[in-house]
């Protein structure tokens, strides 16, 4: 098997070994009732981390990502319930406004070849500053629409729900793997990640790319402070703090590696699951504290990130040793 | 170094004094100061104090940055160093126990990342990403969750006693800045890190040990994490592992970039740092007495990274060139690490 | 004779106040495979990137099919018909074959990818090359000459006129570039135009209609390859025999001092051959072979940049291991190696710090040189070597390529070495630095210093060397002393047949 696909298999195993143990210390933890709780739960995380996985894919980084979900949450609610829109009008002025922030950003990082991570750390302060001009508060969403929203679910055999925004997390997670598998755009960012200087030699439209890579990002950072938004019912400036690394440790334990090129988008899916299976098994134990999750996470962050290493030098390593099937000379 | 007197003129400064200035028009009582108790009060000590622990992590920062690199894991670093010396200090280990145990963590910590960066040769941001995500969990699990208190007094001491009559986290902002632009001057390691910086691969040539240099000033950024979190646990006498230090590696990154070392790594200046590190605690302290929220200055802040890195820019460069044709240019500036790299490890 | 398909007439290319490229002409006919030769810095890649669009050209103009172009970059100059493969494939390896040959360009249905077809086309385009594999494996799955041969379809697919190989063949085997010649064959049949970038002598009487020799930024001349023998052939690369050869050539008459280091058995696989060496104080061992021959390669083992796998190092009679080059440093090694900005300068510090950089090193960070030290050691360096600054403060970027290569030789002059390894020490300066350099070298060697230095500039070598070392394959092939060291006898020995090809 392709040693790329390592990370993968290795999240899936550890995924299933993971789930399995646990159910059998709490076998009610084998149910889709939890199942639909993990997906609702982790929604707007779940959303974040696809637009993260192009970014890293790509061989970038956005740390602004918790900062425009607060941005987002908070504008909704400030559009909503202080100046009285609906929220069909309010959800799409947010995202345009997330949009742009994204395409400006990743037009900075074209252009002034600066590293992403600075770029994206303005844009970090930025967005929070600005949530925090628009209010100190939580303001709470009191609107028919909100209501008529929540009362979409599917049950589940077994009693669990898919609420709205499980299954909105579900849907971008599609929209997420056709976008990165069978578009140009998709391939695009693979290329840079993989070698942008190839890449450009190549044809690929690097400064295009960068500035639609880090627009989806701010894009469903802001679809993401929606689905929180719908979540709690209120936008709130101090919410999302830190989901940039949460979101970054779900995408690199899904597989993807972090310098770019290689990774998979159901990956990410897996490594949300195991972020949120492993709060969920935190709740159901009841003793255990929930800083276990970060040093789990940043354990497999670890453990993911010596593998890639590992792998990089071994297919190194294999230069002249690779299988080689050799074209018939004729003349 | 010769320092000639135009450092003097430095736009850091003008900065700082403006918004110093600024702060004195809209609090009038802003650079008034009185003794009480053989102590000083003020503003502006209030400035150099509550700037102190941001100003003693942009040290370490500093000589982490010289090298091309960057370390994301300091505020983490600080919540595992408060965390350990709270606790030891409420089981009633001596205070200078404590402290080495502390430091000794912090040192470890800085250690890890300094071997992830040299030996596995990961980059830095990816290397030091891992002691931030997993540092605050290690933080509560040795805090067990809780926000430790006590109420030692020597521990105390460190973050809101007072010295010669200026507050203690001054003093050992002061004393530690000091001690490291000396050694860094004073010996020729200041030299070896900007080498490294500037040419990793000339500078191997030359003779020095890049591995042993690197790991060394990533394990001396952990101990001024580690100084910077026993300060801020003292200050508020209890470790709170989930908000000591949150989003101060950004605020420490930034104080050296503020302070004019470039992220590019090569020279670098720790004094100038810990100038900007108070450069921006003066605007925090400004955006509070003006009535703003403090959460304010993350727009004060994000405007300053814009400003600087346009500034910095290869773009900007291009246009300066354009502009002020007669300023001398390097066709080709260093080598990437990219190319660097390229030239010797190519698949044969 | 047909018309020319691409033709590219008096080119000059200037960068800041150096130019690199001065009235080159060159014609391609369709049909043709058309062999650049030439030395690093030559202004092979120089000529190459300007003809697929990487850079404009000053003054010149270059027609395809008749017809004045302009490339604006690399996309554009293919879309016109140039394509280019390089040494290191310039590919993807993370993404599968088929994507590599359609990125950008990918068969879509209902705005998607549309891979079945993506993949079929691909198998189609290799089956011409009689390649076939699975295209919808990750590219780096396959060995570099399959990928070779990905990257020239990719390039005949998108431009078809005129092809140019930069070094295809440096990592093949000789089973993989008969491969790559027979597809050259087919493509010449099918009237493309093709330019082969190569150093190996043999290749381009193998497969080459015509060459053009290029040095020093000045084309040498164009011939029809059976016009022209092996030993005219490197004369051209290398340069004319200089008349006033015999005058200069104090080198022989030098008698070599006592043994100082011996490297016996040293190897290391795909990078030198074993070889033995001894290097003996007050002597210059001149190293010459083409590109490619393994000279750096040599420079870099001797100065414990790369560890051997297997060999003996003695110095001064005692036994000695180079893990890094700080062991070199302390044995009084010393290396000035061949890419100056990558290597050797530390750009952003002063002339004063890269000068003193090495000796403190040695030193270690805890003692440091005094303030008065450095300076003296700086200005006596710089009036010794005459090296061109505003001052010894000046960071060392700002200096010219010849003032910079100075400061690298100050840098280890200033640790009293008592063996100076140099890997092209003349390479893009000036003349008169240059001939600076070269009395240093000899100069040094009269102080009783051991001298290692490598050179593709054969008048030079002839004049400073007491030996002279020919390399080729990656091993030595021969050695020269005293009166034997003529160019011509280099020449003959760097142009001399194979016997059994290597690996």
């Amino acid at each position: 098997m392709n040693a790329r696909y390592w990370p993968l298999v290795a999240t899936i195993t550890i995924f299933v070994v993971a789930y399995a143990l646990a159910v059998m210390q709490f076998p009610a933890l084998f149910s889709t009732r939890v199942l639909g709780n993990l997906l609702t739960d982790n929604a707007f995380l779940g959303v974040t981390a696809v637009g993260m996985t192009f970014v890293i894919l790509s061989g970038g980084i956005d740390l602004s990502v918790g900062s425009v979900i607060a941005f987002s949450g908070v504008l909704v609610a400030v559009l909503v319930s202080q100046l009285g829109l609906h929220p069909l009008p309010a959800f799409a002025i947010t995202l345009l406004i997330c949009t742009c922030f994204g395409g400006t950003m990743g037009a900075m990082i074209y252009y002034l070849e600066v590293p992403a991570f600075i770029v994206t750390l303005a844009g970090m302060f930025l967005a929070r500053g600005v949530t925090f001009l628009l209010t100190q508060d939580s303001i709470p969403i009191d609107h028919a629409f909100y209501d008529w929203v929540r009362q979409f679910y599917y049950v589940m055999p077994g009693g669990g729900r898919i609420t709205f925004n499980g299954g909105l997390m579900l849907l971008v997670f599609l929209v997420g793997i056709i976008v990165a598998h069978r578009t140009r755009f998709g391939s695009y960012v693979y290329a840079m990640g993989g070698n942008a200087q190839s890449a450009a030699l190549l044809g690929v439209p690097v400064a295009r790319t960068t500035i639609g890579i880090y627009a989806m990002s701010s894009f469903l950072a802001g679809l993401s402070g929606i689905v929180y938004s719908l979540y709690t019912s209120s936008g709130y400036p101090l919410a999302a703090v830190g989901v940039e690394l949460e979101t970054i440790a779900a995408v690199v334990i899904g597989g993807t590696l972090l310098s770019g090129g290689v990774g998979f988008m159901f990956g990410t899916l897996i490594g949300i699951s195991i972020q949120g299976m492993i709060q969920t098994y935190i709740v159901f134990d009841g003793t255990l504290s929930s800083w276990w999750t970060k040093i789990v996470i940043g354990g497999l962050l670890f453990g993911f990130i010596v593998m890639q290493r590992v792998i990089i030098a071994a297919s190194r390593r294999d230069w002249r040793t690779k299988p080689h099937p050799e074209p018939a000379p004729s003349g | 170094m010769t320092r000639p007197m135009r450092s003097l003129v430095k736009p850091q400064f003008v900065a700082l004094a403006l918004i110093l200035l600024l702060n004195w028009i809209l609090f009038p009582g802003f650079f008034s100061f009185f003794v009480r108790d053989g102590r000083i009060y003020g503003s502006l000590i209030d400035v150099l104090n509550r700037g102190a622990p941001v100003a003693i992590l942009a040290i370490g920062m500093t000589a982490v940055i010289a090298t091309r690199g960057i370390d994301l894991s300091v505020g983490a670093v600080m919540a595992i160093a408060g965390a350990v010396a709270a606790t030891m200090v409420g089981d009633g280990t001596p205070l200078f126990i404590v402290l080495m145990a502390a430091l000794g963590v912090g040192l470890l910590c800085g250690l890890w990342n300094g071997t992830l960066v040299a030996v596995l040769g990961l980059q830095p941001i990816i290397a030091t990403l891992i002691l931030m995500v997993a540092g605050r969990g290690i933080a509560q699990t040795i805090t067990e969750g809780f926000i430790v208190t006590f109420n030692d007094p020597g521990l105390i001491f460190l973050g809101s006693g007072a010295m010669l009559g200026l507050p203690t986290p001054i003093i050992i902002m002061a004393t530690l800045a000091v001690l490291a632009t000396a050694v860094f001057r004073l010996t020729a390691l200041g030299l070896f890190v900007q080498s490294i910086g500037v040419n990793e691969s000339a500078s191997t040539y030359a003779g020095l040990r890049s591995r042993a240099l690197l790991i060394g000033v990533y394990a001396f950024a952990g101990f001024c994490a580690a100084t910077s979190g026993i300060i801020a646990a003292a200050d508020i006498r209890g470790a709170d592992a989930n908000n000591v230090g949150l989003w101060l590696e950004l605020d420490a990154i930034l104080a050296v970039v503020i302070g004019g070392t470039s992220l590019m790594g090569g020279r670098f200046s720790i004094p100038m740092s810990v100038v900007g590190a108070l450069i921006i605690q003066a605007m925090n302290t400004g955006i509070l007495v003006s009535g703003f929220p403090p959460e304010f200055n993350l727009l004060v802040k994000a405007a300053l990274i814009i400003v600087i890195l346009v500034v910095q820019s290869p773009l900007a460069g291009r246009i300066w060139y354009f502009v002020a044709p007669s300023r001398e240019r390097p066709p080709d500036d260093r080598p990437s690490r990219t190319t660097a790299t390229s030239a010797e490890g190519g698949p044969k | 004779m047909a018309e020319p398909l691409l033709s590219a007439a008096h080119i000059d290319k200037s960068f800041l106040d150096n130019k690199v490229l001065d009235d080159v002409s060159m014609d391609l006919l369709p049909g043709e495979v058309h062999a650049l030769l030439g030395e690093n810095g030559a202004g092979k890649s120089t000529l190459i990137k300007i003809l697929t669009g990487a850079y404009t050209h000053d003054s010149g103009t270059i027609l395809l099919e008749g017809r004045p172009v302009h490339p604006r970059d690399t996309k554009h100059a293919q879309e016109m018909g140039v394509g280019t493969v390089y040494q290191e494939v310039n590919l993807l390896p993370n993404m599968t074959v088929a994507e590599n040959l359609y990125i950008g360009r990918q068969p879509r249905r209902f705005g998607l990818v549309d891979s079945r077809k993506m993949e079929r086309d691909a198998h189609q385009l290799l089956a011409r090359y009689q390649l076939d594999i699975d295209v919808g494996a990750q590219l780096d799955t396959y060995s570099v000459a399959v990928q070779q041969i990905i990257a020239i379809a990719r390039a005949v697919d998108i431009s078809g006129k005129v092809l140019i190989l930069d070094e295809p063949t440096a990592s093949l085997d000789q089973h993989e570039v008969d491969v790559l010649f027979a597809i050259l064959g087919r493509l010449k049949a099918d009237g493309m135009a093709i330019v082969f970038i190569t150093h190996f002598l043999d290749q381009v009487y193998e497969i080459a209609d015509r060459v053009t020799v290029l040095r020093n930024g000045k084309r040498v001349g164009s011939h029809p390859i059976q016009d022209l023998d092996r030993m005219e052939l490197v004369k051209m690369m290398l340069g004319q025999a200089l008349e006033h050869d015999e005058a200069m050539r104090i080198g022989k008459a030098r008698q070599a001092g006592e043994l100082y280091a011996s490297f016996r058995n040293y190897a290391l696989s795909g990078k030198a051959a074993p070889f033995d060496l001894d290097l003996h104080k007050g002597e210059i061992v001149g190293v010459a072979g083409l590109l490619g021959s393994g000279r750096t390669e040599m420079a870099r083992l001797l100065f414990g940049i790369d560890r051997p796998d297997s060999g003996e190092l003695t110095v001064a009679g005692q036994k000695a291991r180079l893990r890094e080059p700080r062991d070199a440093v302390a044995l009084g090694f010393a290396f000035a190696p061949e890419d100056r900005k990558i290597d050797g300068i530390l750009g952003d510090l002063t002339v004063r710090e890269n000068i003193m950089i090495a000796l403190q090193a040695r030193q270690g960070w805890t003692r440091p040189l005094s303030q008065k030290a450095q300076v003296e050691m700086a200005d006596h360096f710089v009036k010794a070597l005459d090296i061109r600054t505003t001052g010894i403060e000046q960071p060392v970027k700002f200096l010219s390529g010849g003032n910079q290569q100075k400061v690298v030789l100050a840098r280890w002059l200033a640790t009293n070495p008592r063996l100076l390894i140099l890997d092209e020490p003349t390479r893009g300066i000036d003349v008169g630095a240059h001939a600076e350099i070269i009395r240093m070298i000899n100069a040094l060697c009269d102080q009783g210093m051991s001298l290692f230095v490598i050179s593709s500039e054969l008048d030079e070598i002839v004049a400073y060397s007491s030996r002279v070392l020919v390399l080729r394959d990656r091993a030595i092939s021969g050695e020269l002393r005293g009166a034997e060291i003529t160019q011509g006898a280099i020449m003959e020995m760097i142009a001399a047949q194979h016997e059994v090809q290597p690996l």
